[in-house]
């Protein structure tokens, strides 16, 4: 499976945000870097699916299982951290592996607080968790390691490695250090 | 779950303040009685008011009467609550259906309900004029206030279940109905006291027979203001109790969804 980006633009209101976006990305890590404000977020929602392209291609999706940490943790604020986990899973919901992901993580399926009352950090982490658990071809992170402490996000960095092996992954990152082991490809965003 | 029910609806008044009125009432049928010979008949005191209660709450009629306009008001409550929510989806998902419904809302809202009642009653079978006027006053807040609550549902989560690919049965019960549960309670707290009024005017009009309705125009047509007052104690009693109940039912099912 390979994601084709071709010719992409995109504007809001007259102002542009992406302009003539070329790339493709096969399996493994693809870092996407730009200033902020730099459309980083924009192309992470065409490639999901969340708003259509002005003009351009997105293609190799059209049956890809997506998944996605996005900028917001977009939680279920009142249910607690399994209580996420199912809404997303569902029947393939699976207590152990998921038990065990938030411990590494730093996070635990017995804690039965509600998200509400979780810091940024474990909010974060555990929208990553849910990234994970889904099962997907395509991962997008929208900066996952912000509100990370750096044992937090070298814990992140490690789990997205080992879940997303073989698979499309897109990471749209300020501080793309995090996954410079993983000797990613890079996509520079230009000022639009 | 924090509780959505606001500190003032808790406690809607304090003790003292009913016991107030209590004796207020009862020092106007006093004075009333002192100053005319038939005062009694303009306004029974709360102790004849309790008395005449406890002789008709002895006997079958008063209970047939309190069982049969409770039935057919709560089936008018709970049919327009169903309807409203379902239209009210409709008319989340379809901006067509929402124009549509949006004139129709509005007339029911601004007409009297004794406009309604006198019209329904030469369009719909007399047993079922309260029903079909408890639930009329009932559709417009239940509608509305669903229909906001579906609106006000965060679309970043909407776009997270897309993405995820989270089943339609799924997303209802994690995004939309603990998001518009709220708006449903305030809307039925609303809803349930209007539509004991109504209901009971509709049958008070309609001389529906065996219903509390019945007994109110039984009551002013022979002057008998204590049972006047024992049976709007009665409905006041009966729309308090359902409306706790009920509302207790719909706090139970927000702890359950996490509203």
């Amino acid at each position: 499976m390979e994601l084709q980006v071709s010719h992409l633009c995109k504007a809001y209101g007259g102002k542009s945000v992406l302009r003539d976006v070329s790339f493709s990305a096969g399996p493994g890590l693809t870092c996407i870097t730009a200033p902020s404000g730099g459309g980083k977020t924009t192309l992470l929602r065409l490639v999901l699916g969340l708003e259509a392209p002005d003009s351009g291609t997105i293609s190799g999706l059209e049956a890809a299982r997506l998944s996605a940490v996005f900028q917001e943790d977009r939680l279920l604020a009142n249910r607690d951290a399994a209580g996420n986990l199912r809404f997303v899973l569902g029947s393939a919901y699976r207590s152990e592996e998921a038990g065990a992901l938030l411990e590494r993580l730093g996070l635990s399926a017995a804690d039965t607080k509600p998200v509400r009352e979780y810091s940024g950090g474990m909010k974060r982490r555990l929208s990553l968790a849910r990234a994970l658990l889904a099962p997907f071809d395509l991962l997008a992170l929208d900066e996952p390691f912000t509100g990370l402490d750096a044992e937090n996000r070298r814990r992140a960095a490690a789990c997205i490695r080992s879940y997303a092996q073989g698979k499309i992954v897109l990471l749209a990152a300020h501080a793309p250090e995090d996954a410079a082991e993983w000797k990613p490809q890079m996509v520079q965003l230009k000022n639009p | 779950m924090t509780s959505t029910t606001p500190e003032t609806e808790r406690r809607p008044f304090r003790f003292w303040a009913a016991v107030f009125w209590l004796l207020v009432w009862q020092a106007a049928s006093m004075a009333l009685k002192s100053w005319y010979p038939h005062g009694d008949l303009l306004l029974a005191s709360p102790l004849a008011t309790l008395r005449r209660l406890a002789e008709l709450a002895v006997t079958a009629p008063f209970w047939a009467a309190a069982g049969r306009s409770a039935g057919h008001i709560l089936a008018g409550f709970l049919l327009a609550c169903a309807l409203a929510s379902a239209l009210a989806a409709l008319s989340a998902r379809f901006e067509r259906v929402r124009e549509l419904l949006a004139p129709l809302v509005a007339v029911i809202k601004a007409v009297p309900v004794m406009s309604f009642i006198i019209l329904a009653f030469l369009w719909v079978p007399t047993a079922l004029l309260s029903m079909f006027i408890a639930g009329l006053m009932v559709f417009p807040p239940v509608y509305l206030n669903v229909l906001e609550g579906i609106r006000h549902t965060d679309p970043r989560l909407l776009e997270m279940a897309r993405v995820f690919r989270v089943p339609p049965g799924r997303c209802l019960r994690g995004l939309y109905v603990p998001q518009v549960l709220p708006y449903f309670r305030s809307a039925c707290s609303l809803a349930l006291g209007l539509c004991w009024k109504s209901g009971v005017a509709a049958e008070v009009i309609g001389v529906i027979r065996g219903t509390l309705g019945e007994q109110l125009y039984n009551a002013k047509i022979y002057f008998e203001t204590a049972d006047l007052f024992a049976w709007t104690v009665t409905i006041v009693v009966l729309s308090a109790a359902f409306e706790k109940l009920f509302l207790r039912a719909v706090d139970a099912l927000a702890r359950k969804v996490g509203a």
